[in-house]
């Protein structure tokens, strides 16, 4: 969607309608429907909302508690809540261990997408070579290709060259992955750079390396938050890809409560903490760079 | 163009490109070669591979559910979202509803799925689908109280077509004692109460039906009530005579009842409606529904996204438009119908052809959610391929499988790249 990218995090609406007609009948109707919008949304915002607040609270229940009655009960008798779970959850090493290694493989997988992919962007924008536009539609019709197609050809490989169970190896997998995108994005929006900023640049005889660092590199700064905040939020929430990849050492945090999820049930004291903490950076990161998350999501909207 | 400009080029280009090398395109050639080899990887097994995935029943199943999945799974996500992208532009705190609606796409697909795991009990005490449902359930349809409930040793008491029937006719003027057992403490009726002997009653049947059990060897007497024994508080009770009903009560709190005279040398019933189990909800997890759950719970992840696409599309849509279509007459259906949808039509293929990419690719909801007894039939692609790959030691199918779902995403992989070469060109 490279037509919207201009446009990017405009979608603010533009107020209620304004009635058309001035006749008493069509106000009540307009009034009367206006009303049942307002009852439908809140209904359906509630639906949205309720199964996220059925975790939040679960997790905040001792296990007695919790197999024996409904969550909701907790409305009535708000005494329940305890942090005892999240308590005993951060004294688990084998979670706090994951914990991190979600941050280690997210952080440099993040780092390394947005680099490789901003020095890639900008020789398809604005350098010239043969064949730069057909190298640049090969990278892009990688978009579509579905990560199931490269587990078992890159398990062998990794275990030939001894990546396969570390960390190393699923950080790679997820920048090779994440690069078709980062490339797309970023050439689309670098190649928007008037070229007379770059042109000027050149005269004064800076070097690509010089004009990429400081023309390129800050004007692209919308793009790059958006995909850094997008490949952050892939990688972060990944569970396929680190499951097949990871051994017991360097699982992330995805893949220590998947193990979980086999004796649900009985462990809903780990399940449920475990999964509001997974989601609590994800759900930051997203209440804080909104906007730059809704344009990456429309410009990566065919990925 | 000199030559250093070309080598500078190439080093900017080089990370990028070898790394898309090894690991997106060589695993593309490395799984069309594999596919074509047997499970050891030694003997050519031509299209074996490709031929079990319309032949296996595992992955039939698989197949089934993914064309269910790219069928229903786009079409609700966007149909729900261009709801609320209309709707919300009438309300002013749309935005927040937006963020609401929008936000589980931030999350993970294995928290998604632990919160849906718990939405989703079985239990209606647990889970919040079956809480709902089955309060809806009840509300119309009443449970019965006594489910577990039946005669004892020495019971005056027989079974009946789900109910129980008293062995002989009863006399007026002879109180009835027709003791069950079975019901577990926590079970019995919030307001029964100790059970009494009934008072014999010229002209009436009068009765006590009760728990008739106490903890204990040789505690409590049988066929008497004794003082720890509750009464069974809201039992019905039928006279029955030549196969009609001639009469009936409800026990009170502490098990008596007492029927008219109409009821003398008739067989006192307890019916069947006493002893129904009480109604349990859905199975959503089971075998018929559990793809339909697993949908729904995708669509709680991605209407947001149809939603925030179409939006921003809707505020592109100019308002003249609408306008001069209200001053025609038309109503707001007739609006939506005729004139926003067609207007939006392109951005609801790209949402729909985007989601249909993303629902081929759908593992950690189905892996997360069904439960083990029902993980086959809601089986998917993806879920097989990983199955077949990395737990049944079967890479030559698993990468058929991988082949197969590459090529469908090929033609969209060329609807882009047609797009693009439009937009390179400028």
């Amino acid at each position: 969607m490279t037509a919207t990218l201009g446009s990017i995090g405009k979608t603010t609406s533009p107020g209620p309608v304004a009635p058309a007609r001035e006749s008493l009948g069509s106000r009540i109707a307009g009034r009367l429907s206006g009303g049942l919008v307002r009852v439908f949304l809140l209904v359906v915002g509630l639906f949205w909302l309720v199964p996220t607040i059925g975790l939040l609270i679960s997790s905040l229940r001792a296990p007695g508690d919790m197999s024996a009655s409904g969550w909701w009960t907790v409305f009535g008798k708000p005494s329940q809540l305890t942090f005892d779970s999240y308590q005993k959850l951060l004294e688990n090493g084998d979670i706090t261990g994951s914990l991190v290694n979600t941050v280690l493989i997210t952080v440099p997988a993040t780092v390394l997408v947005v680099v490789i992919g901003s020095l890639a962007g900008y020789a398809f924008a604005w350098m010239e070579f043969p064949g730069r536009d057909w190298w640049f539609l090969g990278v892009v019709s990688l978009l579509v290709v579905p990560v199931q197609v490269a587990l078992i050809p890159i398990a062998e490989l990794f275990g030939k060259i001894g990546l396969f169970g570390s960390i190393l190896g699923v950080i790679l997998f997820h920048v090779g992955f994440g690069l078709p995108f980062a490339v797309f994005l970023l050439r689309n929006f670098f190649a928007e750079i008037p070229r007379e900023l770059l042109e000027a640049a050149r005269l004064d005889g800076a070097g690509e390396l010089r004009l990429f660092a400081r023309v390129v590199m800050p004007l692209g700064g919308p793009a790059i938050a958006s995909l850094g905040i997008f490949q952050f939020l892939w990688v972060w929430n990944d569970m396929l890809v680190a499951l097949v990849f990871t051994k017991s050492g360097s699982q992330p945090i995805t893949v220590a409560l998947q193990t979980q999820v086999r004796q649900f049930g009985n462990n809903i004291d780990v399940l449920a903490p475990g999964a509001f903490i997974s989601m609590v950076i994800p759900l930051a990161v997203f209440f804080a760079f909104q906007r730059q998350f809704v344009s990456g999501v429309m410009a990566g909207a065919v990925k | 163009m000199t030559g250093t400009r070309k080598a500078v080029a190439a080093l900017f280009l080089l990370p990028a490109l070898v790394l898309l090398g090894a690991l997106v395109v060589y695993p593309i050639g490395y799984s069309i070669v594999r596919s074509l080899y047997d499970a050891n990887g030694d003997g050519f097994a031509g299209i074996d591979n490709y031929k079990a995935i319309f032949t296996d029943d595992g992955i039939r199943t698989a197949l089934k559910n993914n064309v269910i999945w790219v069928v229903f799974a786009p079409a609700v996500s966007t149909a729900l979202g261009l709801v609320f992208a209309v709707l919300t532009e009438r309300v002013r705190w749309g935005t927040a509803f937006k963020l609401v609606v929008f936000m589980p796409m931030a999350i993970s697909m294995l928290a998604a799925g632990i919160i849906f795991r718990l939405v989703y009990d079985q239990d209606p005490d647990k889970g919040v689908a079956n809480a709902v449902w089955v309060g809806v359930h009840d509300t119309f349809a009443s449970s019965s109280a006594f489910p577990r409930a039946h005669p004892g040793r020495e019971s005056p008491l027989v079974p009946q077509g789900g109910g129980f029937l008293t062995r002989s006719a009863v006399r007026a003027g002879q109180p009835v004692a027709l003791p069950l057992v079975g019901v577990a403490p926590d079970q019995m009726p919030g307001d029964a109460e100790r059970a009494v002997a009934a008072k014999a009653e010229p002209g009436r049947i009068t009765g006590t039906t009760w728990q008739d059990f106490t903890r204990g060897k040789g505690v409590g007497r049988l066929g008497a009530p004794d003082p720890s024994e509750l009464g069974y508080a809201g039992m019905r009770i039928e006279a029955v005579k030549g196969g009609t009903v001639v009469a009936s009560a409800e026990a009170a709190a502490d098990g008596t009842f007492t029927l008219p005279a109409a009821a003398d040398g008739a067989r006192l019933r307890l019916p069947a409606s006493n002893f129904r189990e009480p109604y349990n909800g859905v199975d959503w997890l089971g075998p018929s529904l559990v793809t339909p759950a697993i949908i729904g719970s995708y669509v709680w992840m991605w209407a947001g996204f149809a939603m925030v696409l179409i939006a921003a599309g809707l505020a592109g849509v100019p308002r003249e438009l609408l306008e001069a279509a209200r001053v025609d007459g038309a109503n707001e259906w007739q609006v939506f119908r005729k004139v926003t949808v067609p207007l939006l039509a392109p951005v609801l293929a790209v949402v729909v052809v985007t989601l249909m990419i993303n629902v081929l690719k759908v593992f950690d909801l189905v892996y997360i959610i069904a439960p083990g007894s029902s993980q086959d039939d809601a089986n998917v692609l993806a879920l097989e391929l990983y199955r077949k790959g990395f737990a049944e030691g079967q890479p030559g199918i698993a990468s058929a499988i991988a082949v197969f779902l590459l090529l469908l995403v090929i033609p969209v992989m060329l609807f882009n790249i047609r797009r693009l070469r439009r937009e390179v060109r400028r």
